[in-house]
């Protein structure tokens, strides 16, 4: 799905050949001084990608092309108009809006057309220029799912500036090499100590372990989802494209993560954000690989103290983690095997119903939204080859209108060659609109995209609800086998005259076991409740959220689409008009 | 019908039937594509028919059955006969096997062969031909016949002397020591057959466009039909609203997926199908170019015989030759042919004049009809998109104003 073809490349070279022609073509016909000819400046600007949305929209924020002006103009970052929810379209109008002083000949009726697309006018071209760099783009580029939750808190991160950056080592060989990202967050919330702009400098591996350390605090939370990690070559590692692609994913995923009404409090995310120097976050563990290495101990630790060590109350509320309890790690992870997915045996029946309808529904949601998102990813393409074609379709008869007008030898050619410069321009017009509507379409629909990502971070939430259950039932069904082994002692000991002091030491040994298993399995317990909870208002939130969101992108789609089509619409009926003489369907006269 | 009556009215000699009878009329349809035969022998048949009240003619309506190379027949015909004259070409054969019967190849086909017909029926010249009036009326079993003559192996007289004259100019170009082609050097005329040429390969270049933009139309419409599903089965997930939200927004992407396919096909027909026929035609203007460099070469050649069979002839003359009656005669063949030659060329050239006139007016007209209808179409495609969303809007703000 989110695999990027690029079968039509030599299309794409083509038209870029075509481009250069285009801007070096003088049509020199007569009267055309002045900038009411958009074929006087390169017009027809080909994408260079024609691949799925997903790189269309990297395109779009990092194509630069001087004479298109980018699709949005200078909006401050926190009121971005086609984010938040407008109270009416009458304040879609104020933001950036300019009279159109355009070549149209036609009054445009007040529409979504002007609401969304007075910087489109191409007189003004020249005027927004290569000022506006990527960055601009990129701000933009992140989703515009998340709805500011307040308008008055205000936090803004943003991952600039990769370098290259070599572990220090006393190797001969040296350490290795590393990219390291600027994090630089601009926000007013009074937890970040009235700092209002500061920046730090980490590397991936940091973000992993930002990522585990959330993934411990916010145990039931939908966690957003870091981006992954690549098992990469050095090779790979430097190439420019890898790099950039890694720092958009790093961006999204911190302004997910602050837009987390929950997390962007977190002691970890604050940390990350602001610390200077090194990560002050304990490494992440590898669980597996420990296990692995303690394989080869395990024998002596299972049946050496027969897993009767004593443990500590506070690491028996986390799953069993690390060599030291590898007993417990493994009964869970046999029970985890034979357990089906949520198959757990239910401590209250009608509890788990619920929870098990809620799973299935959202696993029929997220099914929902990758099949969205994949059709999605079509009519993006469907549009973009569209416009793309309607330029060619113009620059051919740019040529032929050239041509006939070098060649005229009877003045039917010259009507020829002016009827088809008027369908010329409208075609590479449309072209323009067609292209100009995609990277919108791009925008909104991503919200699809988006929440793809979300559905994993609600998986997420619900793994760490049963990995709770399954604590309080390997604990709850030690307990019986406890006692079951001390009253076994008890009898064989009462039988001996005088008591048997070992045994007697056994038992006391196996109540005391008894005891701290008992506290866990309450600790277990609450946790496990405390889990469920954040499950069901995390799950509320984001259902909340979610709506509010699609809601959004369906009406930036439908606002978008109206605003276009309104657009072609006009530029059409020009040419029609300009053509009239030609109608047929009309009574001749 | 719309394009017979655009071809009708650039002539103005031919008047539709509706205007009194006093006036000459000749129109043609070509209609009811019937599929015949079986397997490979397979093919389409069309009634073909002529309402006129020409004296020629055997009646003010006629109607016949044929198929598509008796129209291949025609033009072959006419070609032969009417030098110099844009004979109005003919709809490629189909290099696909399986497209030779979709409906689309079939009704495009038909309607490029109505145009065809209409088209010899307006020419001032070639509308008199005896040709065309067999074509128009001749019954199948005798049109079979005629046919059979054209494309069998046995050759026309004509065309047999034609290829003994050409051997014949080879040889004496080889002995003349003339190895290179003759060729018309006129400005003017160097500069139409640059114009011609050129002309093909922008149009045809703008014809592949237009033809690619039909396919964009029918993908985009695809795509929003797909798009429309899968929206509406992700609004069966979500509650309310935002269920409705979707649902609505399915259905109008479907509703426009029809919209767009029902223009994919109007701009096949009134836009990519007007392109195409003029990059034919102005194939076949290459075509006339050619037949006119064979009549000059011929001209040319035959004015050097007659020549130098003149010198000869006075040679004979004047040593008294017993030969000179002989020669006096072939000498005067000669003149006789190259006289022909010359006139069949030059006639060529004052209709290519002519036709070069009215190539362009009909051009110009033809394109300016695809012009406004395409723009129409796109124009009309527009307005409905954006009313079919816009419609939608009041329905979205109604639905996320109940969420909050």
């Amino acid at each position: 799905m989110m695999g990027s073809e690029n079968a039509d490349g030599f299309e794409e070279t083509n038209l870029n050949a075509q481009r250069e022609e285009m801007e070096n073509l003088d049509l020199g016909v007569d009267g055309d001084a002045g900038g009411d000819d958009p074929l006087k400046k390169s017009v027809v600007n080909g994408d260079t990608s024609n691949s799925g949305y997903r790189s269309a929209m990297s395109t779009v924020s990092n194509v630069r092309d001087p004479l298109s002006p980018p699709p949005t103009v200078m909006i401050p970052a926190d009121s971005d108009p086609l984010l938040a929810p407008p109270s009416s379209y009458e304040d879609f109008r104020s933001f950036g809006s300019k009279p159109i002083s355009s070549d149209n000949s036609y009054i445009e009726p007040p529409s979504y057309a002007d609401v969304i697309f007075s910087p489109f006018d191409e007189n003004s071209d020249s005027e927004i220029n290569g000022a506006e760099d990527s960055s601009l783009h990129s701000q933009f580029s992140d989703s515009l799912s998340r709805s500011p939750s307040s308008s008055s808190d205000y936090i803004k991160i943003t991952v600039s500036n990769p370098q290259k950056e070599q572990e220090t080592s006393n190797s001969i060989v040296g350490g290795n090499t590393y990219i390291t990202y600027q994090i630089t967050t601009r926000t007013n919330l009074p937890d970040f100590g009235g700092q209002s702009e500061f920046s730090v400098r980490r590397r991936f591996r940091d973000v992993v372990t930002l990522a585990d350390r959330l993934a411990e605090s916010y145990r039931g939370f939908c966690i957003p989802p870091r981006p992954d990690k690549s098992v990469v070559e050095s090779q790979v590692m430097q190439k420019q494209e890898f790099v950039e692609q890694r720092r958009v994913a790093l961006e999204k995923y911190l302004r997910r993560l602050s837009a987390h009404p929950v997390i962007r409090n977190s002691d970890e995310l604050k940390a990350f954000l602001q610390v200077q120097g090194k990560l002050p976050l304990q490494l992440s563990t590898d669980v597996a690989s420990r296990m692995l290495d303690g394989a080869v101990k395990l024998p002596k630790q299972l049946f050496g103290e027969g897993g009767a060590s004593a443990v500590p109350v506070h690491e028996v509320v986390q799953p069993a983690k690390g060599g030291r309890d590898l007993l417990r790690l493994f009964k869970e992870l046999r029970q985890s095997v034979s357990n089906d997915w949520g198959g757990a045996k239910p401590p209250v029946v009608e509890e788990d119903k619920e929870f098990l309808e809620k799973k299935e529904k959202m696993h029929d949601l997220e099914q929902q939204i990758i099949n969205a998102s994949q059709q999605a990813e079509s009519l993006v393409k469907a549009q973009q080859d569209m416009g793309e074609t309607m330029g060619e379709l113009g620059l051919a008869f740019i040529k032929l209108t050239k041509f006939e007008n070098e060649e005229a030898a009877s003045n039917a050619q010259r009507i020829r060659a002016n009827d088809m410069k008027n369908l010329a321009t409208a075609a590479v017009k449309a072209s323009r609109f067609y292209r100009e509507l995609n990277s919108q379409t791009v925008k909104h629909l991503d919200t699809l995209h988006e929440y793809l990502g979300m559905m994993m971070a609600v998986q997420g939430a619900f793994a760490d609800r049963s990995s709770a259950l399954l604590t309080v039932q390997t604990l709850l069904s030690e307990l019986p086998s406890l006692q079951a082994r001390v009253e076994k002692l008890e009898a064989a000991s009462s039988k001996v005259f005088g008591g048997d002091k070992s045994r007697i030491r056994k038992i006391e040994e196996l109540k005391e076991t008894i005891k701290v298993t008992e506290d866990a399995k309450n600790v277990a317990i609450r946790e496990y409740e405390r889990i469920k909870e954040n499950n069901r208002s995390e799950v509320e939130r984001l259902d909340k959220e979610r709506r509010a969101d699609f809601m959004n992108m369906m009406k930036g789609f439908v606002v978008n689409q109206v605003g276009y089509a309104e657009k072609m619409g006009n530029v059409w009926a020009k040419v029609a008009e300009e053509t009239s003489q030609y109608d047929r369907e009309k009574q001749s006269s | 019908m719309e394009s017979t009556e655009q071809t009708r009215s650039i002539s103005g000699s031919m008047q539709s039937p509706r205007s009194p009878s006093s006036l000459p009329y000749l129109s043609v349809s070509v209609t009811d594509p019937v599929k015949l035969g079986n397997g490979v022998q397979a093919y389409i048949s069309y009634r073909v028919i002529t309402k006129t009240n020409l004296p020629e003619y055997q009646g003010p309506e006629k109607i016949v059955i044929r198929r598509y190379s008796d129209f291949v027949w025609l033009r072959d015909r006419l070609f032969e006969k009417y030098k110099g004259i844009f004979i109005p070409p003919l709809p490629e054969k189909s290099a696909v096997e399986k497209f030779r019967f979709s409906a689309e190849f079939i009704e495009m086909r038909r309607a490029a062969l109505d145009i065809f017909v209409n088209r010899i029926a307006l020419h001032p010249e070639v509308q008199q031909s005896e040709d065309l009036r067999t074509f128009l009326q001749a019954d199948e079993e005798t049109m079979d016949r005629f046919r059979f003559q054209e494309t069998g192996i046995f050759k026309k007289p004509a065309d047999l002397m034609q290829m003994f004259r050409d051997v014949q100019s080879k040889v004496s170009d080889a002995v003349l020591g003339k190895e290179k082609p003759v060729e018309e050097t006129t400005a003017a005329y160097e500069k139409l057959k640059h114009y011609i040429y050129e002309l093909e390969n922008h149009l045809a270049e703008a014809q592949k466009h237009a033809y690619r933009l039909v396919k964009r139309h029918r993908e985009l419409g695809q795509s929003l039909l797909d798009f429309g599903k899968a929206v509406k089965l992700l609004g069966a997930c979500e509650g309310e609203p935002t269920g409705k939200a979707f649902s609505d927004l399915g259905t109008k992407s479907e509703l426009l997926s029809i919209k767009l396919q029902k223009e994919a096909q109007q701009v096949l027909m009134n836009f990519e199908e007007p392109l195409k026929d003029y990059v034919r035609y102005v194939q076949s203007i290459k075509a006339t170019i050619a037949e006119r460099g064979t009549a000059f070469k011929q001209h040319c050649e035959l004015a050097e015989t007659t020549k130098l069979k003149e010198i000869n002839l006075d040679k004979l003359m004047l040593t008294r030759s017993d030969k000179v009656g002989e020669a006096e005669i072939e000498y005067r063949e000669i003149k006789a042919e190259s006289e022909v030659a010359t006139r069949r060329f030059e006639r060529i050239v004052t209709r290519m004049e002519e036709e070069i006139v009215r190539f362009q007016e009909q051009k110009t007209e033809e394109m300016g009809v695809a012009f406004h209808q395409f723009a129409k179409g796109q124009a009309r495609l527009a307005n409905s998109i954006a009313d079919a969303w816009r419609s939608l809007l009041p329905k979205l703000e109604a639905s996320s104003a109940v969420q909050i």
